[in-house]
């Protein structure tokens, strides 16, 4: 039992046999291949891989996907010439853009952003078949739908930002390029266009459950390996049957925080925390440029930007001064 | 997987992580200097270590002794003097010598002179510095609002070379394919390393695009700027960061961008330098072209180098030209004040583009 006092998993967890599964309902393809065990995916978490499932949603993901992810390199690699060590040193930095403002929401030439279009809409095509299969997987298994609700939580922000934003403010250039660089630098170049989303109380929200999800995760994984010796990681069992673990990993949090969660309602503050940092997220963005177009301005507006005196002069807008420079 | 295997994994992660941090950050220490109101981490930042590099690159020149003013003027006793009409004949000699110095060292006289015949102007160089003179006159006497008193001299940009080291053209941009070029998404020097557009200078610092992207009213509806325009002003202002060796807190409090009455003095200085640069590019060097254009690589004489970018178009002016790294150039030496012969240019219409011998 002392292996697990340890941060990192030092147990592979094998059975005499890999774990058939469970049956499922008739109209179920077959799962495919059979069960093999990789050690170091063992050492990561389980270490029984297959037999797979992907069925005509899985595949089509896949495909749809892959189409996505094709035209995207496809296109990085045509702005470097199809210079391919150009393509690896500049990788960060490519992008495929979407369409300048000056097409509003039509369809433009495809490589003036038209190659975004297609991308996107393969790539979105390929998420929403992903969340419909996480959805049906889990009613197959007999599992509650929790995971892909959460997902779609997630689809949600990347639609927000790549589709009903756009379309809200009547121009596809306002959507995010897929590049790793240029969607960090749109980033920034969106929160000073609109004013310093800081200001966006919804953004603030996002931010809160996003370190909150941070702060939860790391609460509860620390008290369940340090429960590890009195089987705390039997957490479902503990939530109705409570053991000596559950009591002494209550106790802790009450003594230290004076407040703790139960064995079940810390997955509640956990679920619920990671879902509410991309909703909230999608709504201060979705407001961004459609509501308001400035947070600075609105929060001076409200009144909860502080205000304080700067130890210069105030300076005035040259371009007002009269017979000011072009 | 053994876990041997496993070892020399790690190690290679290991040691590739190490090669990224080390390459990539700066190594301490790092002094900031506060300004603006407490807690807003308004300042300068600054490394004590690489400072002295930086302040050596960029020492002013010492003055030579300075020139009797009285006497005839100078195109009383030479011929074919222009610009110059009004120094004495010691304050001509003295500033002909400087120019020499800042700008053609090696060359001499002869970079800009037939030296059989100092008067003709068969040397496409004498032309353009002619023109260069009232540049540099024009920007000590019009833009104060970003010269100051420590006004500029040719030294400021040309730092002994014959062409400035810093200077832009215009990118081509042609590739047709897949995607048609946007300008960005690729490593560019000019604007930090970062995958912004490269070239924010030939819209903002050539032509007079708008600069400004940021609402002034809190509702939308008023204002056409978008992400994407956001980003050329967003590479201009890299520009001018890298450029000048500050932050955006120099100039500006991150909070609100755009708000002039909590800025710093220094956006204003600057709003005037960008004014002042589409100036020299229109006014001065844009007008040149044919004259490189007839000489693309310098002067017979040389030395030898491009006078035109990609595009054909002059290599021309941008904030780096003059600061080079340093947010007062030359180290805010007042250069202008040895040299009083760059205040008394002649402004007026030059006569002898056609560049034939008198």
């Amino acid at each position: 039992m002392a292996e697990y006092q340890n941060i990192f998993t030092r147990i592979q967890v094998r059975g005499p046999a890999p774990y058939p599964g469970v049956p499922l309902p008739a109209d179920n393809s077959p799962r495919e291949g059979t069960a093999r065990e990789v050690h170091l995916f063992g050492r990561l978490g389980d270490a029984q891989i297959g037999p797979i499932y992907l069925g005509y949603l899985g595949i089509l993901s896949l495909l749809f996907g892959f189409i996505a992810f094709e035209i995207i390199g496809l296109t990085m690699l045509a702005s470097v010439n199809w210079n391919v060590s150009e393509f690896i040193r500049q990788l960060f930095w490519l992008a495929l853009e979407p369409p300048p403002p000056e097409y509003g929401l039509r369809i433009p030439p495809l490589n003036k952003g038209g190659w975004w279009i297609v991308a996107g809409f393969f790539l979105t095509l390929s998420m929403l078949l992903w969340w419909v299969r996480t959805y049906r997987r889990a009613r197959q298994l007999g599992m509650g739908t929790h995971v892909a609700w959460a997902f779609a939580g997630a689809i949600w922000l990347y639609l927000v930002l790549g589709f009903i934003r756009p379309v809200a403010m009547g121009s596809w250039s306002e959507a995010v390029p897929f590049g790793i660089f240029p969607h960090l630098d749109w980033t920034a170049a969106f929160s000073i266009r609109y004013g310093n989303l800081f200001y966006n109380p919804f953004h603030a929200l996002s931010i809160v459950f996003l370190y909150g999800s941070v702060l939860l995760f790391a609460m509860h994984a620390a008290t369940i390996l340090a429960l590890g010796r009195y089987g705390g990681e039997r957490e479902i069992e503990q939530t109705l049957d409570r053991g000596t673990a559950a009591e002494r990993g209550g106790l802790f949090w009450r003594w230290t925080m004076g407040f703790n969660a139960t064995f079940e309602s810390i997955h509640r503050w956990a679920w619920w925390f990671a879902f509410l940092c991309p909703v909230t997220g999608g709504i201060g963005i979705l407001l961004t440029g459609t509501v308001v177009d400035n947070w600075y301005l609105w929060a001076v507006d409200r009144h909860f930007a502080p205000a304080y005196v700067m130890p210069w002069t105030p300076a005035v807008d040259p371009s007002i001064v009269q017979g000011a420079p072009r | 997987m053994s876990r041997f295997t496993l070892s020399i994994a790690a190690g290679v992660v290991a040691l590739l992580c190490g090669v990224i941090f080390v390459t990539t950050f700066e190594r301490p220490p790092v002094l900031s200097t506060q300004g603006g109101f407490r807690g807003l981490s308004m300042g300068e930042v600054e490394n004590p270590r690489t400072l002295p590099a930086l302040l050596a690159a960029n020492q002013a020149p010492e003055a030579s002794e300075a020139a009797d003013t009285t006497g005839p003027r100078a195109h009383e006793v030479y011929e074919n003097i222009q610009v110059l009409r009004d120094l004495s004949e010691a304050q001509f000699n003295r500033i002909m010598l400087a120019m020499t110095e800042w700008i053609a060292p090696e060359q001499g006289c002869g970079y800009c002179h037939n030296v059989e015949n100092m008067a003709s102007d068969e040397v496409y160089t004498k032309v353009v510095a002619r023109r260069m003179l009232q540049m540099t006159h024009k920007i000590n006497s019009e833009w104060a609002t970003h010269v100051g008193q420590t006004g500029v001299t040719c030294y400021t940009c040309h730092r002994g070379n014959a062409v400035p080291t810093m200077v832009w053209s215009t990118e081509p941009n042609s590739r047709a394919g897949l995607q048609a070029p946007r300008g960005q998404n690729h490593p560019a020097a000019s604007v930090g390393l970062s995958s912004l557009p490269s070239d924010p200078f030939t819209p903002f610092l050539l032509g007079d695009a708008e600069i400004r992207n940021i609402s002034t009213i809190s509702l939308p509806g008023r204002n056409s700027q978008n992400t994407m325009s956001t980003e050329w002003t967003y590479a201009l202002m890299m520009h001018m960061s890298t450029s000048l060796g500050v932050n955006c807190t120099y100039c500006h409090n991150s909070r609100s961008f755009a708000e002039w009455a909590q800025s710093p003095p220094a956006r204003t200085t600057a709003w005037h330098g960008i004014r002042m640069v589409r100036d020299i590019n229109m006014s001065y060097i844009e007008p040149l072209k044919p004259l490189w254009a007839q000489n693309p690589n310098g002067p017979a004489e040389g030395p030898h180098g491009p006078r035109l970018g990609a595009m054909g178009d002059p290599l021309k002016v941008n904030c780096s030209t003059c600061h080079q790294g340093v947010n007062r150039p030359l180290n805010g030496a007042p250069m202008l004040r040895d040299f009083p012969e760059l205040k008394q240019v002649n402004q007026g219409p030059l006569r002898s583009a056609d560049a034939t011998p008198r």
